[in-house]
């Protein structure tokens, strides 16, 4: 990360006249840190151009969001909309569903005559939206938390790790089961409960020690001398510096969020139009789970649960290797 | 030491408190209740159906209802399950719960001792063909969809290669006329198994103090001697076939859930080995001409171990949670299945048991990370 020091100086070398450093002060706040980030992020982003495991998940990541914009788009023109709706659609065409990849059908139909391009497609969304909202909330309350039980101590961090704890052992997909069958779970509660499990959960734990580290700081004394308070200090000192390792626990939120919502509507478990895991469970439910001749009613969407999991997994541990200087090759 | 571990149980114990009061609130924040099933016979008065919801004690308040249920509970009496009617809940569980149990702990064992292994030599060759295949195996296989994976799994090895059953515990045509019931024999089996590991691990401590040279034959030797024991006692017995049945089914599961499992826990140990081997005390043994071998394993593997010990607590409920998709796939009828189809069938008696052995599970695999963590750190052993 780039230092506040060596950045509005100009290039040349030297001891600067007076009107230079007036020019240097002049420039505005704003300026010099639009310009911090853009060196950083270009920095950041070069470590991450050499590393091909993170190319690949970001490669896999732009595939998802190609599908996932190309759908509405499809929809609208090529596709009939009494045909390839991904939940109500029935080709009529066809006498025997499930139907074998054909010209009209690239993935073939599932076992109720529905297109599985098209389901493939449409679930994307609500894989996205769930992974990013499940991060999002994770994120938001784990470095509140962390970054709170750090720096005051006492028995707020205590309370904050025995719960952190307890969530860390409580078996999340056990749990979910039971609640998804006795509650009505769509995708957004879903996406609340797994943000807020694993937001005081591990994630918790892991920017805690971040955030200690931080917090002895000569920054965060200085800032503390020159007046300012607990809620200044946490909100524009701690935090930011806790970002990097957000960041980085996001991407392994999204995948493990990804998964969870896959198995519960695999199981069938949750009130959801269409998703990965439910093309799966209508697969097991028509009883053609173990027919490998019927191999587009299970691969595609198991592929795609897989590799989206990992392509958030692959650009985690990818960024893992920039902010994480032990795991540099240099 | 002790007192670590004893402050850990008392910790622990709290956790378990803390643990069943979630699951009592949860449980009672359902829309609805028993009572509204119970008494829903439309030829029922109201006054009547007040009388049958006083008599089951649905009409006090949840603080009250907590605290009998908490008794109950203390007093092992979970209640009778719904959908196994006559049964009792601890019943089931004291049937099942072993199954899940053998699975949960050869997973574990098979997963880190693998994982582990695996880990050391990936980041020993870095940079190698070895290592890029590897590492991407396994990142495939831990962000793999499990029951997708578990699918293939019984689709190769059961389906095509026919090499194993498809699921379920027994093949019911063998044990037809059998004396005796799969749990009279599947708990001997763990009987069997308790006693052989507590063998081995005492002749592999006997077999350490030996010389180098004498050390590794009479290891063996021990080993097999345990196994060829095993093997008559069983075959006398003359129910090892049934015996044979039972583990034949166990495999595949074990095999595959470890499979999963393994991935985790070998790219930690490649990223916590990786950063050891930075240290200086590596280069120093490298200088002093140590054998590769003696440094990665004595120097650099043993160091490694501690991070690896603490990610056991964390894979602990991924296990239990990949356990209930194993088992679901496989038919197993263990504790995580259990759980699934009481959890679809509202059988809240049997929900709240299967809860219950989980979170017990979990808390016990926790105390036993706690332990090992306190052996392996010397800060806390001489503390």
């Amino acid at each position: 990360m780039a230092k506040i020091t060596d950045a509005p100086l100009p290039a040349e070398a030297g001891p600067l006249t007076t009107e230079e450093i007036h020019r240097v002060l002049e420039i505005p706040l704003w300026q010099v840190r639009m310009r911090l980030f853009w060196r950083s992020l270009r920095t950041n982003v070069g470590l991450f151009a050499e590393n091909p495991i993170g190319l690949v998940g970001l490669g896999l990541i732009l595939f998802f969001i190609l599908m996932m914009i190309a759908h509405p788009i499809l929809m609208n023109t090529v596709w009939d909309k009494n045909t390839y709706d991904p939940v109500l659609g029935f080709d009529t065409t066809i006498a025997f569903h499930p139907s074998a990849p054909s010209a009209t059908h690239l993935l073939g139909t599932d076992p109720l005559g529905r297109d599985i391009l098209s389901q493939l497609m449409w679930s994307t969304r609500s894989a996205f939206f769930l992974g990013l909202m499940t991060a999002l909330v994770t994120v938001i309350i784990a470095t509140t938390v962390g970054a709170m039980s750090a720096y005051f101590g006492g028995i707020i961090d205590t309370f904050f790790m025995r719960l952190a704890d307890i969530v860390i052992m409580t078996p999340l997909i056990t749990i979910l089961i039971v609640m998804a069958a006795l509650f009505d779970l769509g995708i957004i509660h879903l996406a609340i409960i797994l943000g807020l499990l694993s937001g005081f959960g591990a994630t918790t734990i892991i920017i805690k020690s971040q955030a200690l580290t931080v917090k002895v700081r000569t920054f965060i004394e200085a800032a503390r001398v020159a007046g300012g308070g607990d809620r200044h200090i946490i909100v524009h000192h701690i935090i930011p510096n806790l970002m990097p390792l957000a960041f980085l626990y996001m991407m392994f939120g999204v995948t493990s969020a990804i998964f969870i919502e896959s198995v519960l509507s695999f199981f069938g478990l949750l009130n959801i139009r269409m998703s990965w895991g439910l093309m799966i469970h209508t697969t097991e439910y028509s009883g053609y789970l173990l027919d490998m001749s019927k191999w587009w009613l299970i691969f595609p969407a198991s592929l795609a649960i897989t590799l989206l999991c990992a392509a958030f997994y692959l650009v985690g541990r990818a960024f893992d290797e920039i902010i994480n200087p032990r795991l540099r090759r240099r | 030491m002790r007192r670590y571990i004893l402050r850990r149980l008392g910790q622990n114990l709290i956790t378990l408190f803390l643990f069943l009061t979630l699951v009592y609130l949860l449980l009672d924040a359902q829309p609805g209740d028993f009572g509204n099933i119970y008494a829903s016979d439309p030829r029922l008065t109201p006054t009547q159906r007040q009388q049958l919801r006083a008599n089951l004690g649905l009409d006090r308040p949840v603080l009250v209802r907590y605290g009998i249920w908490l008794g109950n509970v203390v007093r092992g009496d979970f209640g009778i399950s719904y959908s196994n009617y006559p049964r009792k809940v601890l019943d089931i569980i004291a049937e099942r719960a072993p199954r899940t149990v053998i699975l949960f702990i050869s997973i574990n064992i098979l997963a880190y001792y693998i994982g582990f292994l695996m880990g050391k030599i990936l980041a020993w060759r870095r940079g190698t063909r070895f290592e890029y295949v590897s590492t991407v195996v396994g990142v495939g296989l831990y962000t793999v969809f499990v029951p997708w994976f578990a699918l293939m799994m019984i689709w190769f090895f059961a389906y095509t290669l026919d090499l194993f059953p498809i699921g379920k515990f027994v093949d019911p045509v063998l044990w037809r006329d059998s004396p005796v019931d799969a749990n009279f024999i599947f708990n001997r089996m763990l009987l069997t198994a308790l006693i052989a590991s507590l063998l081995l691990l005492g002749w592999s401590l006997f077999a350490r103090r030996l010389n180098p040279g004498q050390r590794r034959p009479v290891l063996w030797a021990g080993v097999a001697v345990v196994f060829a024991a095993i093997f008559i006692f069983w075959w006398s017995t003359g129910v090892g076939r049934f015996a044979l049945d039972i583990t034949h089914h166990l495999v595949l599961p074990i095999f595959t859930l470890a499979t999963v499992n393994f991935a985790g826990i070998m790219l930690l140990t490649r990223n916590s080995m990786l950063e050891t081997l930075r240290e200086d005390y590596i280069m120093a043994a490298r200088a002093k001409g140590l054998p590769e071998k003696v440094i990665r394993d004595r120097h650099a593997a043993r160091n490694t171990m501690l991070p690896v010990a603490t990610s056991f607590v964390l894979a602990i409920s991924f296990v239990l949670d990949g356990g209930i998709i194993t088992e679901t796939i496989f038919s197993w009828p263990g504790m995580g299945r259990t759980l699934l189809i009481a959890a679809q069938a509202q059988d809240i008696p049997m929900v709240i048991g299967a809860l219950l052995f989980t979170g017990i599970l979990a808390l016990l695999g926790h105390l036993f990370a706690d332990i090992l963590y306190a052996f392996l750190d010397p800060r806390i052993r001489y503390a």
